[in-house]
């Protein structure tokens, strides 16, 4: 894909995929185009030239309001919840279309007892909740949509060190149960830990890939990233 | 006693008044909550639906509180048209000035007032519905009441209907899921479009149910006000003082900020005169601004998000 803002070029011919059951992670700095990435996969961007195929299908082209009846859900950067809706109302949003509506009620159940945090809270205002508690939900809402595939951006944001330990045990979980996932994140080494594989982006372009465990001993990667 | 007497009954009557004011101000509410403009042809869209229901009374004899049910569907469509055929293009437009949607929103008002004048003329119109006059009366059913007051009944009617069409909307953005995702839509329009909300859908929906909102307030409004052209701005006006008491965009906030205009501009028309009540109007507007900023719903949100 080729991405631009405006005239600006921030994607360069990068070409990647993620294969069912996988975690795939994207990693890099600030301003690498990583959430770009994302944000193209689900169609708020555009991509100027090349495809997106999801499970054979090319899905460019389309609405991205079209894509989580896919199977493609997303839980974008700094959460962004509904503050002014309860819980509850949240986890609805996430189960509009299709199966997923039908099976709200027990889907809510599961995310609840994944999270129990967020049963007791499911009368209060999502803005109410603490940060660990937004990541929660919002990673809830994303499953709500019993996503075939789920991407994550950088859910670890603004978290404490052990509530980002939970994050992804949770995501790891999620693949265990069968969803795949794409993850993009500064948080190289944790990510690395859980990813079966990982590619490196560097001002909008791929400069690496490999398994995670390979790339954790990779040397550019250890200077550049791990700073070890 | 007198004094007493006089002041229930302007409270009364601004309470009233007030509870249709809401419904004017609710369809704003709506609009700018989910499209973040200002609908400054709301009044006017309300001046369409008071020559629906003065036409079909004229013509065809039906009572304005029937004409709800033409009104309110027929503009709901052409509300839709307009965020369609208007708004949605102008949108896309970028260009110097941030808000070219208010401006045509300025000119489609411009529009409706003018061709109501070709088509209708200037002239004062009303229904004189038969029921006009009745009233209740404290006394009828008190017999020995220190105090008369009384509850006309066609005002009483409209803030009954009012209320009812304010319940209706709060149980439709609260308890489905094209309500929420109108709620959705208004807080975080690109979080809601990854979840699977048409967006452009939603605005079009928005446009038209604010625009319903309005129509059913113009039909409650015939049986006890008169109709001219170039009245819309009038409650466009009210709207959006409403609007700025309520908090901008919160229809919570509207209802309460209708209620607060309502009584205080019948204080000020009992109390200073009735040609008083539009400058009563424009001192709680400029009140608002000064010491409440963020209106009644930034209290409303302060307490529930403990802010």
């Amino acid at each position: 894909m080729n991405v631009f803002y405006g005239d600006v070029q921030v994607i360069w011919d990068i070409s990647f995929e993620v294969a069912q059951g996988e975690i795939v992670a994207l990693i890099g700095a600030n301003g690498a185009g990583k959430s770009t990435t994302l944000k193209t996969i689900s169609g708020i961007l555009k991509s100027r030239k090349g495809e997106i195929t999801f499970n054979g299908a090319p899905i460019h082209a389309m609405e991205p309001y079209r894509l989580i009846e896919r199977g493609i859900a997303h839980v974008p950067e700094a959460r962004r919840l509904f503050v002014e809706m309860t819980v509850e109302e949240n986890l609805d949003m996430g189960s509009l279309k299709g199966a997923a509506k039908a099976e709200r009620e027990k889907t809510k159940q599961q995310v609840f007892e994944m999270f129990p945090r967020l049963r007791e809270r499911r009368r209060q205002f999502a803005g109410t909740l603490s940060g660990g508690e937004q990541q929660m939900l919002a990673i809830g809402r994303g499953l709500m949509s019993k996503p075939l595939l789920q991407m994550y951006d950088e859910p670890s944001l603004g978290l404490s060190p052990i509530l980002v330990k939970d994050v992804f045990n949770v995501i790891k979980r999620i693949k265990e149960e069968g969803t795949t996932v794409l993850i993009v994140e500064q948080n190289v080494k944790q990510t690395l830990a859980i990813a079966d594989r990982a590619y490196v982006l560097e001002n909008g372009r791929i400069i690496l890939q490999g398994t995670g465990e390979s790339l954790l001993n990779n040397e550019h990667v250890k200077t550049a990233y791990l700073g070890v | 006693m007198a004094q007493l007497e006089l002041f229930l009954q302007t409270l009364i009557s601004g309470f009233l008044l007030g509870g249709l004011y809401a419904l004017i101000a609710l369809g704003m509410a709506l609009i700018m909550g989910v499209m973040r403009i200002i609908n400054l042809a709301h009044g006017d869209i309300m001046m369409m639906a008071m020559y629906i229901a003065f036409w079909l009374f004229t013509l065809f004899g039906i009572d304005p509180y029937v004409s709800v049910f033409i009104a309110a569907p027929a503009l709901f469509l052409f509300g839709m048209g307009v965020q369609k055929y208007l708004l949605t293009p102008v949108m896309k437009v970028e260009s110097i000035l941030p808000h070219n949607q208010v401006i045509l929103t300025v000119g489609l008002a411009m529009v409706l007032s003018n061709l109501a004048t070709v088509l209708f003329t200037g002239n004062y119109r009303s229904t004189p519905v038969n029921y006009a006059s009745n009233a209740w009366y404290l006394t009828d059913i008190w017999k020995g009441s220190p105090i008369e007051l009384s509850l006309s009944m066609p005002w009483t009617l409209s803030f009954v209907i009012a209320i009812v069409i304010t319940i209706a909307l709060w149980l439709f953005l609260s308890k489905t899921d094209i309500g929420k995702s109108i709620r959705a839509t208004s807080q975080d329009p690109d979080a809601a479009l990854i979840l699977g909300v048409n967006v452009n859908r939603m605005r079009m929906l928005t446009f038209g149910i604010g625009c319903a909102l309005v129509a059913c307030a113009g039909c409650l409004f015939i049986p006890i006000y008169y109709l001219y052209p170039s009245l819309g701005k009038q409650f466009t006006n009210v709207g959006f003082v409403i609007t700025v008491i309520g908090g901008m965009g919160s229809t919570n906030g509207a209802v309460i900020g209708g209620l607060i205009l309502g009584i205080f501009e019948s204080m000020t028309a009992t109390y200073i005169g009735m040609g008083w009540a539009p400058v009563g109007r424009f001192a709680i507007f400029v009140a608002a601004l000064v010491f409440l900023p963020g209106g009644v719903a930034s209290i409303i949100r302060r307490r529930k998000l403990g802010k």
